[in-house]
């Protein structure tokens, strides 16, 4: 099974922009990129995760660096970000669009430019997609579950929470950290999720996580020719900077043993679905 | 020269809007295509016999024997029958007919190219885009049938709407949430809540964008190929 689908390149970066980094959840890679694409002409518009309190995520369309950053950081919910993509190329009148998504939203983004049924004059103006990595999400009430249950912390009083080291990390305004097994979260998941392969957004023209690289850093894959090209001049410009993952701790080794773990756990559950008679997508 | 007509039923003219609406892309299929009956544009009034391609556009009135006709017409007379647009793949806004309507001549009933003859394929919409109709004009004239898959399933099920979003997709536990069909519909008759799509009855005009376009019912493989 290939685990990581079709890159050109796989670097450890981090933004070289303190303030991206204090925001960012992991090297700051998304936020970095729109914020150099707005800056430098390559993007007009971006679509983002905002938060909009209590870490309830909602789709935006950003304009300027200053809304790219404000909602930096991962929100472990549901964000339906292609929902707003139309309105970003009609009402905002964008050009030339950036897409932040889970593996999932990048395909349904990768679907719509196939096959552009409803969408008018659309699939031209998406100018660079980002996958995040992902292994599964919450629907919010699970995740609230999970904060405010069993860590035993109001969600008006988290900053930051993480996925890292098997354990689901919420970090409050008052600085505690709480922590609990990943294995606790499980019965939250969104159940969709058991039916998805793709952990390193495979479809993406740039894809990125924390797992391989240390602590602040991310795992960059660069995908198509797109992607590589804006990435290029990104380092160049000096808003990024990298190592070779070969040079990091834990490394590639991980990412290829987790995006396997969940091909073959998923894969099993589609082919139980499909005996079953359920529908799956196909 | 491909030989191509357009042909109407009961509709809006929207989807030949649209199939003009494809700027250049219109002229780089207009170099290998022939259109030879298209009523809105050009003065020909029979439609010609053997022809390559023809595009209907519309649903079929049933109290119509002209429609009717017309319908089995153009299946003889075409190599490829593609149902262009909502009304003649599935219905769309024709679908609300009541009957008892007090316009002559009597128009109580509609139902969908694909309901009424065999066709080769359907894009649903309402309009269908430019570029899904330049698509599939393309892929027809190379005969790329992979492409094409998703159409002729359609043109066989003649339904796709956004009930089936309910049923198909958050029903079995599918929807991820991306919003996808929230953005593909032109009525704004999909609002997301809790990250899950909610199909306003009132709005939704069953042109089937939404569920043709939800990654989760249908995810052909060659999406996978990215340059
Ligand atoms: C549900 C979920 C699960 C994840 N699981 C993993 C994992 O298993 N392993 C791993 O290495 N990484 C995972 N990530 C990715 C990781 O948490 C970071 O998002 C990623 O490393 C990017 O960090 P950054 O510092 O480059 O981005 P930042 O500069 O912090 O920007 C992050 C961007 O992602 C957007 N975003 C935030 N939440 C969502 C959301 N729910 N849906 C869509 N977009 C969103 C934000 O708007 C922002 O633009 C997951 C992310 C999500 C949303
Ligand atoms: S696990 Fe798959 S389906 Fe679930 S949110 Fe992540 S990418 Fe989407
Ligand atoms: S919900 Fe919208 S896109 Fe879906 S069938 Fe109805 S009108 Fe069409
Ligand atoms: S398009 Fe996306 S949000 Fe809509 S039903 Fe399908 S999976 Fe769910």
């Amino acid at each position: 099974m290939d685990a990581f689908g079709k890159y050109k390149t796989v670097v450890s970066a981090r933004a070289t922009d303190k303030k991206i980094l204090k925001k960012s959840q992991d090297g700051g890679i998304v936020s970095a990129a729109f914020i150099y694409g707005l800056e430098n002409g390559l993007l007009d518009g971006v679509i983002v995760a905002d938060n909009a309190g209590e870490f309830k995520a909602v789709p935006k369309v950003a304009t300027t660096p200053e809304e790219v950053l404000e909602a930096a950081g991962t929100k472990y919910t549901v964000c339906p970000n292609i929902s707003v993509l139309k309105s970003a190329v009609r009402e905002y009148a964008l050009e030339k669009v950036g897409i932040v998504g889970t593996p999932c939203q990048i395909r349904a983004v990768r679907k719509l430019m196939k096959y552009p049924v409803g969408f008018r004059h659309t699939d031209s103006k998406i100018a660079l997609t980002i996958g995040i990595f992902c292994m599964e999400n919450f629907p919010y009430m699970g995740l609230k579950t999970i904060v405010e249950e069993h860590c035993g912390v109001k969600m008006e009083d988290v900053v930051k929470m993480d996925i890292g080291k098997g354990k689901f990390w919420v970090y409050t305004k008052w600085g505690e950290t709480k922590a609990i097994k990943l294995k606790e979260t499980h019965p939250y998941e969104q159940i969709a999720c058991h039916v998805c392969t793709d952990y390193t957004a495979e479809l993406a023209d740039i894809s990125t996580g924390s797992v391989g690289s240390p602590d602040g850093w991310s795992t960059v894959f660069v995908r198509t020719t797109k992607g590589e090209e804006f990435f290029n001049k990104m380092v160049e410009d000096g808003y990024l900077e990298i190592k070779p993952i070969e040079e990091v701790k834990p490394g590639l080794g991980l990412v290829e043993k987790l995006a396997l773990t969940k091909k073959e756990k998923n894969t099993k559950e589609i082919e139980h679905r499909k005996e079953l008679g359920l529908p799956v997508p196909y | 020269m491909v030989k191509v007509a357009h042909v109407q039923l009961s509709s809006c003219c929207g989807c030949l809007v649209s199939l003009a609406d494809t700027y250049e892309k219109l002229l780089d299929i207009l170099n290998s295509i022939e259109l030879v009956y298209c009523q809105t544009l050009m003065d020909v009034r029979e439609i010609p016999d053997n022809l390559d391609i023809i595009l209907v556009e519309g649903s079929v009135c049933l109290d119509d024997h002209h429609a009717l006709e017309l319908a089995e017409e153009v299946r003889k007379k075409a190599k490829i029958l593609v149902a262009l647009g909502a009304c003649a793949a599935t219905g769309g806004v024709t679908r609300f007919c009541r009957g008892n309507q007090m316009s002559k001549p009597v128009h109580s009933s509609f139902s969908p190219l694909t309901e009424v003859v065999k066709c080769d394929l359907a894009i649903p919409g309402c309009p269908p885009s430019p570029e899904v109709i330049v698509n599939v004009i393309t892929a027809a004239l190379n005969g790329d049938a992979e492409y094409l898959q998703p159409f002729a399933e359609l043109a066989e099920k003649g339904e796709a709407c956004g009930c089936d979003l309910l049923y198909k997709v958050v029903n079995k536990s599918l929807c991820m949430g991306c919003g996808t069909c929230a953005a593909a519909c032109p009525t704004r008759a999909i609002e997301m809540l809790d990250g899950r799509p909610n199909v306003l009855k009132e709005l939704c005009i069953k042109c089937g964008a939404c569920s043709v376009q939800c990654p989760r019912i249908r995810f052909p493989k060659l999406i996978e190929e990215i340059e």
